[in-house]
Order: C-alpha cells, then sequence, then structure tokens
C-alpha cells in the first residue's frame, strides 16, 4: 500500500515542476506514523474538552486550549525536523549533549518548585521542563557517541563508557528529584547501546547489577537508615503490590484508577463518568489521564488508544531498519524504546501492573513539554523515513 | 573515512536483524499484556468495577428523625419540636497539624464569641463523652454565620452547620420534671439493647417520660445518599435516593396541664421545696405530679455555662432536678393516720365505736407522748379522732399493734416501703420500720436498740423512721377512696401517630386489691372529710368554704435537723372521690398552713373544669 502511495506521487518525467505534495516532501514520509501521532494528539485535546471542563473555575477550555496550542507548534516542529538531515545531529553530538546535561542542571538554580520538586522553568507564557527535550536529545547524542566510538577501545570501556554518558543525564534528573524522567533516560540509553550492538553478555552483567541496586534502594537502604528514594517514591513504587485504603496513600491512588478504568466496561460511561470526574482518579490529566479514557470510553475508547500506540511503535521499528545509516537506525532505536517504555509504565500504571513513576503518556497527558518533545522525536523519525526514501531514489531533496 | 565510520559492517547486519527482531517480539509482548489487562478490566470484570465506582461516590448520611411531641391529656402541646442551626465540628477533619488545628479552633472561638482554651475544652469533653462523632460547638447559630462559613469553608475544614431538631417546650418550665430531657446517646448506653441501632450522636431521652416513653418518642433516624467527590464533599445536583427519617410517634399523657400548672403555682406561691401529686384514685392516671424548685428543660438543649451545671447539679439543699414528689422521702406526720386506722379496724384492735381516753399524753415505759399543741381531746372514737387529729388515740392504737406487725403489714399493703411501679424513672422505695428491720439493724451493730413500743407509737402517726414519698401517700389514700384497689400510677395515656391515629393505649393493671370493709371505710372516709369540712376539723379553715365535698388529711411531721415538714393528703369528692392530691413542703409547718392551701389550690383547678356532678376524668364515677 505504501509502495503504490509512493509511486502515485512520484513526478511524471515531463513534469516541469514538481506537485505541491512533492515539493513538502509528503511522499518520502510515513502517513501511518505521521496520522497515529496526530490521532493521539487530536484524542488527547478530545479527551481533555470532556474531562477538565470544571477543573480551573471560570476557564473550561484551560487545559484543552494550551494543549492544543503545545500539538499546533509541535506539529510544526515535527514537520521541520522531517525536513531536515537528521545526520547533521550526529556532528552536533557534544553540542547536543552539553545542552542537555546544562540545561537539566540549570533548573536547580533557575526553575521553580512544585510539589516538592524541581523540574521547570517558567517561561512567560508557558513552563518548559528541559528533561522531556532532554528524552530526544540523549538519543540522538548518545546514538552519535555510539556510532563515534565504534571502532575506539575494547568492548567493555566502550560499555561503560556509553553507560557514564546515560548515567549523567539521568543522575542529574533523578535529583530534581524525577524518578521517573530519570528511568527513562536509562531505558534510552540500554537500547541505544543494545542496537548498537554492545554484547550480549554486558547486558546480562548490567541485568544483575540493576537487580542489585533496586534490591539495595528499596530493601537495603530503608532499612540500614540511609534511605536513597523520598519516601513517596518509595511508597508509590512497592504499593502497587498492596493497595490500601488511605486517600492520600498511593495504592489507594492506583486503584482507584483500576476501578475507573473497569467501571467504563465495553462501551464507556461519557458524561456519566464518576472516578475521574469527581476527584477520585488524582492527576487525571497527566499521569493517569489513560483512566479518564477508559472510564468515558470503555474499551473501544481505551483499545483505540493503545492500537494508535502499536502503531507508532510499529513504524518506529519498521524505520529503525529502513535506516540508510546506522546513526539513523540507533536514533530510531532509541527513539521506538523511549515510547515503548513510556506508553508501557504508564498503561500500566493505570491499570495496576505497574508501580506509579510519574511518567507522562507521550502524547496525550496534558503537558506542553512532553507533547513537544514527542512530537519532535516522531520528526527525527520521519526525517530517517525521508533520507531512507531520498536515498533509494538516488537524489537528495532540494 | 565518514562512511568507514558510519557503516557497521555487514558481519552487524545479521546480527542487527535479530536484535531488531527480538526487540519487535518484546514490544509485541508489552502490548499484549497491557491489551490482556484491559480486556480483563473492562470487559470481564467491568460490573464490579462499575459497582464498586458507583459505591465509591456516594456517602450516607444520617438524617436524624424529630422526635415525637409530648401533649397532656386534652390534647394540649408540652413538648415539641423546632429546627435548628447547629455549629459542628467534625473532629477527624479537623487539620492534623497541631498548630494549623490550633489556629482554626482559635478562629472558632472568636467566630462563636467564645475562647479558644473554652472551644478547645468542649471538644476535649464531648470527644471524651463520644469519640469521633461530630462535636456541638453551638446551636442555634444565627444566618449571618452561616453565610460566613460557607464563602470561607477552606479556611474552617471539619466545621459544618447542620440543621438539627430541637425539643420545644412550649409552656416553659411546665411539667419540667415529669417530661425530662434529651441529649447524645452515651458510649455506656449504646451497649445497651434498647438502643440497638443507634450511632454516636443520635439523642435519646435522658429522664423522665422522655427517657421511659423513648422508643416511642425516638422515630427512625433516615438516610441520605448523596454523590460525593473523592473528598467526601457532596456534589452539585448529587442527591440520590434516600430513605426519609420516619418521625417519633406523639406521646399523650394522662397530665392536665391546667391542674399541673395549678400544683406548680402553688408550690411556688410559697416557695418552699416541696412537691404535690394528683391522681385518679381508680385509674392511676396522674393528672399532675410536680417538684419545687423546677427547671427549665430548655437548657439541656444547648451547651450549659458552669454556673448553669452548678445550679442543676451541685446544690444539695434545693436539688432542683430532684422530682421530690417520687423522690423526695420525709416522715408523713398524720396523714398516715389513715393507714394506722384501717390496720387497726381490720386486725381488730378496735371498731368504729371503741372510745378510747385522750389525756393529752401517753406514757409507754417511762416515755411521755403528747399531742402536738398539748391539747386533750378526751373520750374520741375513729372518725372523730381523725378529725382533730389527736396523736393519743392513735398512740394508743401503735402501742396495741407494737409487736404484731399489722400496722406494717398494712402500711406494706398500701404501698408504703414499696416501689410505686411509676412509669419515671427515679420512684423512691423509702422506708417502712418494722420489727424485723429494727431487730436486724440492732443484731448488726447498726443502731443502738432494738425495735420497742415507741417505734411503733411514732410509725402510727407518721413520725420517726418512716420515710414516705407524696406518691406513695397518694397511692394509699387512693386505695382507701376507690374501696381496695391499689392502682398503678403512670403519666402515660396513649401513643398516637402523626395523623392522630391511636397506636397504644396505657392502661396498666392495678398492682393488687386488698380486701377493705366497706364499714371501715366509710367511718375512715367521714373522719377524713369531717377533717377538712367541719367545724374543728384539723383543716377546716382551708376547706370549710370549698363547694365540693371532700376527705382531707393535714400532716405536721418533724424532721431532724429541719424545721417541721409539711402534709396535706384529700381525696375529692366525698364520699364518692375521683381524685387524690398529696402535697408536701420542707420546711412548711403544719400540715394546715402551708400543705392544705396548696392542696386547695389544685382542687379549684380540677374542679373549676369538673364540676362536682360531671363525670370523672376517665369517663366515670364509682358507684
Amino acid at each position: 500500500m505504501y509502495a503504490t502511495r509512493t509511486r502515485r506521487a512520484r513526478p511524471e518525467p515531463f513534469a516541469l515542476r514538481p506537485g505541491i505534495a512533492e515539493r513538502l516532501g509528503l511522499p518520502y514520509m510515513d502517513a501511518t506514523l505521521g496520522l497515529s501521532a496526530i490521532g493521539l494528539v487530536a484524542f488527547s485535546v478530545f479527551t481533555l474538552g470532556q474531562a477538565t471542563q470544571g477543573d480551573v473555575p471560570g476557564s473550561p477550555g484551560y487545559f484543552v486550549d494550551r494543549q492544543l496550542i503545545y500539538a499546533i507548534i509541535g506539529l510544526a516542529g515535527m514537520y521541520l525536523l522531517a525536513r531536515i538531515d537528521y545526520s547533521r545531529f550526529r556532528e552536533l553530538r557534544v553540542g547536543i549533549y552539553t545542552f542537555l546535561c546544562a540545561s537539566v542542571t540549570a533548573v536547580f538554580f533557575f526553575g521553580f518548585a512544585a510539589r516538592g520538586s524541581r523540574r521547570a522553568f517558567d517561561l512567560p507564557l508557558f513552563s518548559f521542563q528541559p528533561s522531556e527535550l532532554g528524552k530526544l536529545l540523549l538519543v540522538l547524542a548518545l546514538a552519535g557517541f555510539v556510532i563515534d566510538g565504534a571502532r575506539r577501545g575494547s568492548a567493555r570501556q566502550r560499555t561503560v563508557r556509553y553507560l557514564c554518558l546515560g548515567f549523567a543525564p539521568a543522575a542529574l534528573v533523578f535529583l530534581q528529584p524525577d524518578l521517573g524522567t530519570s528511568l527513562v533516560y536509562g531505558a534510552i540509553t540500554l537500547a541505544v547501546m543494545y542496537v548498537g550492538g554492545v554484547p550480549w553478555t554486558h547486558f546480562a552483567v548490567i541485568g544483575a547489577a540493576l537487580v542489585a541496586l533496586v534490591a539495595l534502594v528499596l530493601v537495603v537502604a530503608p532499612a540500614i537508615g540511609t534511605p536513597i528514594l523520598k519516601e513517596y517514591q518509595q511508597q508509590r513504587l512497592t504499593s502497587f503490590a498492596d493497595p490500601s485504603g488511605d486517600p492520600s496513600d498511593a495504592g489507594y491512588q492506583q486503584n482507584q484508577a483500576k476501578i475507573a478504568i473497569g467501571s467504563g466496561e465495553k462501551t464507556g460511561r461519557g458524561d456519566r463518568a464518576t472516578q475521574t470526574r469527581l476527584d477520585f482518579v488524582p492527576e487525571r490529566h497527566t499521569d493517569f489521564i489513560f483512566a479518564v479514557i477508559g472510564e468515558r470510553y470503555g474499551f473501544m475508547g481505551a483499545a483505540l488508544v493503545l492500537s494508535l500506540y502499536a502503531l507508532l511503535i510499529w513504524r518506529a521499528l519498521r524505520i529503525v531498519t529502513l535506516s540508510k545509516n546506522s546513526y539513523g537506525t540507533l536514533v530510531a532505536g532509541g527513539i521506538a524504546a523511549m515510547l515503548l517504555f513510556q506508553v508501557f509504565v504508564n498503561v500500566g500504571m493505570n491499570l495496576g501492573i505497574m508501580p506509579i513513576t510519574g511518567i507522562p503518556l507521550p502524547l496525550l497527558s496534558y503537558g506542553g513539554s512532553s507533547v513537544l518533545a514527542t512530537l519532535l522525536a516522531v520528526g527525527v523519525l520521519q526525517s530517517i523515513h525521508m533520507q531512507a526514501r531520498l536515498s533509494q531514489k538516488g537524489r537528495f531533496a532540494w | 573515512m565518514y562512511r568507514r565510520s558510519d557503516e557497521l559492517g555487514p558481519e552487524m547486519s545479521n546480527k542487527l536483524a535479530l536484535r531488531i527482531a527480538i526487540f519487535g517480539g518484546v514490544a509485541l509482548a508489552l502490548f499484549v499484556v497491557l491489551f490482556f489487562r484491559l480486556w480483563f478490566l473492562q470487559v470481564l470484570n467491568g460490573d464490579r468495577y462499575l459497582a464498586e465506582a458507583k459505591n465509591n461516590r456516594t456517602r450516607e448520611f444520617r438524617v436524624s428523625a424529630p422526635r415525637g411531641e409530648i401533649l397532656d391529656r386534652n390534647g394540649r402541646i408540652l413538648v415539641s419540636n423546632r429546627t435548628s442551626l447547629a455549629l459542628q465540628i467534625n473532629p477527624n477533619k479537623l487539620p492534623e497539624d497541631e498548630k494549623e488545628r490550633r489556629a482554626e479552633l482559635a478562629r472558632l472561638a472568636d467566630l462563636t464569641h467564645s475562647t479558644p482554651r473554652r472551644v478547645r475544652g468542649m471538644l476535649h469533653e464531648q470527644l471524651s463523652i463520644a469519640p469521633g462523632a461530630p462535636v456541638t460547638l453551638r446551636r442555634d447559630v444565627g444566618d449571618y454565620l452561616v453565610y460566613y462559613l460557607q464563602e470561607n469553608q477552606d479556611r474552617f475544614p471539619g466545621v459544618a452547620v447542620e440543621r438539627v431538631f430541637v425539643r420545644r417546650y412550649v409552656d416553659g418550665t411546665l411539667a419540667a420534671h415529669i417530661l425530662g430531657n434529651v441529649g447524645e446517646v452515651s458510649e455506656d448506653q449504646l451497649e445497651e439493647p434498647r438502643y440497638r441501632g443507634l450511632e454516636p450522636g443520635d439523642e435519646i431521652g435522658q429522664d423522665g417520660i422522655e427517657d421511659t416513653y423513648d422508643r416511642f418518642l425516638r422515630g427512625i433516624a433516615g438516610i441520605e445518599r448523596i454523590q460525593v467527590d473523592a473528598f467526601g464533599q457532596p456534589t452539585r445536583n448529587g442527591q440520590l435516593v434516600s430513605q426519609p427519617p420516619v418521625p417519633g410517634d406523639n406521646l399523650r399523657l394522662t397530665i392536665d396541664a391546667d391542674v399541673q400548672a395549678a400544683g406548680e403555682a402553688a408550690l411556688a406561691a410559697r416557695g418552699l421545696p416541696g412537691g404535690f401529686v394528683t391522681m385518679d384514685v381508680n385509674t392511676g392516671e396522674i393528672l399532675g405530679l410536680g417538684s419545687f424548685p423546677t427547671f427549665d428543660p430548655s437548657v439541656f438543649t444547648r451547651p450549659m455555662t458552669q454556673a448553669q451545671v452548678d445550679a442543676l447539679y451541685r446544690d444539695p439543699v434545693l436539688a432542683p432536678l430532684t422530682n421530690r414528689a417520687i423522690a423526695g422521702l420525709y416522715p408523713t406526720g398524720s396523714t398516715f393516720k389513715l393507714i394506722t386506722a384501717i390496720a387497726a379496724l381490720e386486725s381488730g384492735v378496735i371498731t368504729p365505736g371503741t372510745p378510747i381516753y385522750d389525756g393529752g399524753s401517753l406514757t409507754v415505759g417511762g416515755q411521755s407522748f403528747q399531742n402536738a399543741g398539748g391539747a386533750s381531746y378526751g373520750s374520741l372514737t375513729l372518725a372523730p379522732a381523725l378529725q382533730v387529729s389527736s396523736d393519743v388515740f392513735f398512740y394508743t392504737l401503735g402501742l396495741d399493734m407494737w409487736d404484731t406487725g399489722d400496722l406494717q403489714r398494712w402500711a406494706h399493703m398500701l404501698g408504703i416501703g414499696r416501689s410505686p411501679g411509676l412509669d419515671l424513672p427515679g420512684d423512691a422505695e423509702g422506708l417502712l420500720p418494722s420489727q424485723s428491720w429494727r431487730n436486724q439493724l440492732y443484731r448488726e451493730g447498726e443502731t443502738d436498740r432494738p425495735w420497742s413500743a415507741g417505734d411503733n407509737i411514732q410509725l402510727a402517726t407518721g413520725q420517726g423512721d418512716l420515710q414516705a414519698s407524696p406518691l406513695q401517700m397518694a397511692i394509699a389514700y387512693a386505695t382507701m377512696a376507690n374501696g381496695g384497689t391499689v392502682v398503678t400510677p403512670h403519666v402515660a395515656l396513649r401513643v398516637d401517630d402523626a395523623a392522630g391515629r391511636v397506636l397504644r393505649e396505657f392502661d396498666p393493671r392495678a398492682q393488687r386489691q386488698v380486701e377493705i370493709d366497706p364499714e371501715y371505710r366509710e367511718t375512715i372516709m367521714e373522719g377524713l372529710h369531717e377533717a377538712a369540712q367541719a367545724p374543728g376539723g384539723t383543716s377546716y379553715a382551708v376547706f370549710g368554704g370549698f363547694p365540693v365535698p371532700v376527705a382531707g388529711k393535714t400532716g405536721t411531721a418533724q424532721r431532724v435537723g429541719h424545721a417541721d415538714q409539711s402534709w396535706y393528703a384529700v381525696v375529692a369528692p366525698y364520699p364518692n372521690p375521683r381524685i387524690v392530691t398529696v402535697v408536701t413542703f420542707e420546711e412548711g409547718g403544719f400540715g394546715a398552713e402551708s400543705a392544705a392551701p396548696a392542696a386547695l389550690q389544685i382542687l379549684e383547678a380540677y374542679f373549676g373544669k369538673h364540676s362536682s356532678g360531671e363525670s370523672g376524668p376517665n369517663g366515670g364515677s364509682p358507684g
């Protein structure tokens, strides 16, 4: 099907001027990828419009309007990135990496504190959370470092180097504190290394070390009296296994989310939804927006959203294999892992099978930085796709 | 250079393909997990979660039921309800932080014109009684306060204004001792079977008729199901199905408000602690029953000040909460002579015509018992002896029966020294001194001497160790008046529902029958009638001009450490009485001095409504 479209859009030999679609580069983009991303953003705006009308007194469209603006900016950014050859980012890897570390450090000094953590800058019109954009920047920089170092040092030295490069920003974000995003950084680092060919034995060692680390953080450290996680983080991570009745408790919140989704049944409760309308489920416009969808639109709505994510990730993985160069492969692999990790952890948290980690649902959760960063990541995927198509054609764009 | 480092080499691509395939497999597996979980929650268990969600958003509130009204026998309302706005604190919703809580309580104190210390004290005190229950800080708060709290709700977490029902006492203090009061059920009471199903904060009758007939008056609290958000706050238009409260049933008393008012006025006019009882001699229906000093029952509807508590509970002399008509125990003086007379007649000590010489005193075992006022009446039979209240005559009877037990047997049959069986809490048994009682005490070393003739001589005239209440004397007089039926006194006439239908009537069976020879009864009644309304009778000065023929006896009892106790017991109309009235005053002097005029006031009120020819309050007069 894709091939047909490409053929149809290919300019005829006698055409003096390429068509408008050709000039926009649309035939070289992955339509399924773009449409599923746009579909998810549209679903986000639609859901926020219905579910958050009474949240901000006096301005029923508070969240919708902002989300819509972020989405439009993000889609524009996505298009621009799609038209740029992503390979240039490889050369800029040091600059990108430096900017990433500097920006997530800067929030400690210039960021504003919200709910006990400093994550974002307060800009004149909106607040900006560097760690969200940082996910994409980390993919771009790390992939560059992996390609660059592919022939330098022993395999073990390279593995340690990649781990350190990934660990630095992850640690900075963890200290903000933002456990969820730092976990995403970890997932990205491991995925880029995985696609980059780090030996299986190294992953076995890293895996063993991770298990030991989790045991240390969750069990040993609190036991000897020097907890590494904040108490609420610890509670969120462990309470999903043992929900309680205390409304201020993380386990209770998760239980309420589960009830919300379950109560949606097959076709949803629409405006009669109570769990997510009457504050039983917290953070309904951000971390628990999937519960809102589950309750309001039922299995049909929730399954549609999951299908769109499946499409998105399928296309990302496909782009991994299409890429014209290894840098593109690694970047696409990193972005695919970033999306997959966030979707699974967030939806799993809503469904009560993953702990609460405060990871937003890409494109659906309310939040400018997250929507923007994810759409830009999709833009990079489009760029990889476009470059692959153009190189197949044997010519470059303009 | 660029291409070399860019390409990972052909040996890489097979490996890469494998890795991408595994990546894709993992992604697929994760999505399968999510889809199955979603299916499991929404399709397989959706109904269960829907039920949970519905349960989640509703809260049940108890809606207190208005208590039933209390009416007098003619349907006049004595106690009804009014709604009141009460400022309540829900202790569970106060800020947990000690400083914040104190600050909020201080703001509340300011709002209610109180001091933070008092507010905290009340909170603490009420919480120790019913932990966790909402604490009523103030009743009858004004509208302005309600609006203020609504506008500043976030500054007063856990504070709410509730609409509550409060007892309204239509006639102020009227019948306060009968009505009793209502109050929040205590923790101990919650465990009693009769309060099953109640919850802390519910109101129950705590004394008087409110207590005895609580199960009729209480009603059933309703349940209101309201949609709430996660913070328990009712949502707009969130009213769901509710089970309305069932109001309590109305209780009609045997009390006649006019008689009751007259009796209380008669007591208040003398200003002495005392009590009165007016009762239907045939049915035991109490027409009026009061005690002085009295109290305003409405003080129990709002938190009391320390001064009020002291006045009500801590005054041992006036003790306004004590119902002297049923719990006031005193020697009865000459009003006891009715019992002595029937005991002597029935046990054959004398006949109606047996003369006894009254020389002014009787000396027994070196101790001289004298007539009051040093009078001597010469030779007397029973009726004249009652008329002039000759002590020596009855001393002689007491002496004759001192070790036979006849006097005690008859007194006991007529209700002295035993529970009168009234349907109000707090009626006292009193004390009927007897040979076995005193000898028992003597054996135990509680007293310095065994039973002697002197004890019985004292008892024969209602002096000495005798302790009886006005109600007990009323029962004894009623038994004589009706020819031998010991009635069960009661104040509840019937229970009506809100529409006025009779649900239940109270007509307790008589306690027992006593065989009284009609001739003896006639003699005694004649003596009492002459005592009241024949020249020379002890209360002729009071009752001589009363148009209704009555039979009444004065009593003047000596109380150690007090001035004389004044008594009057009267049945009317003579010779076939319908009602009995007994009045007593602490330190009231001679019976004819204070108690008899008070009794007259009561009879005037009664016969002002029921002229002597008419039928009695219960529809018929005996014989």
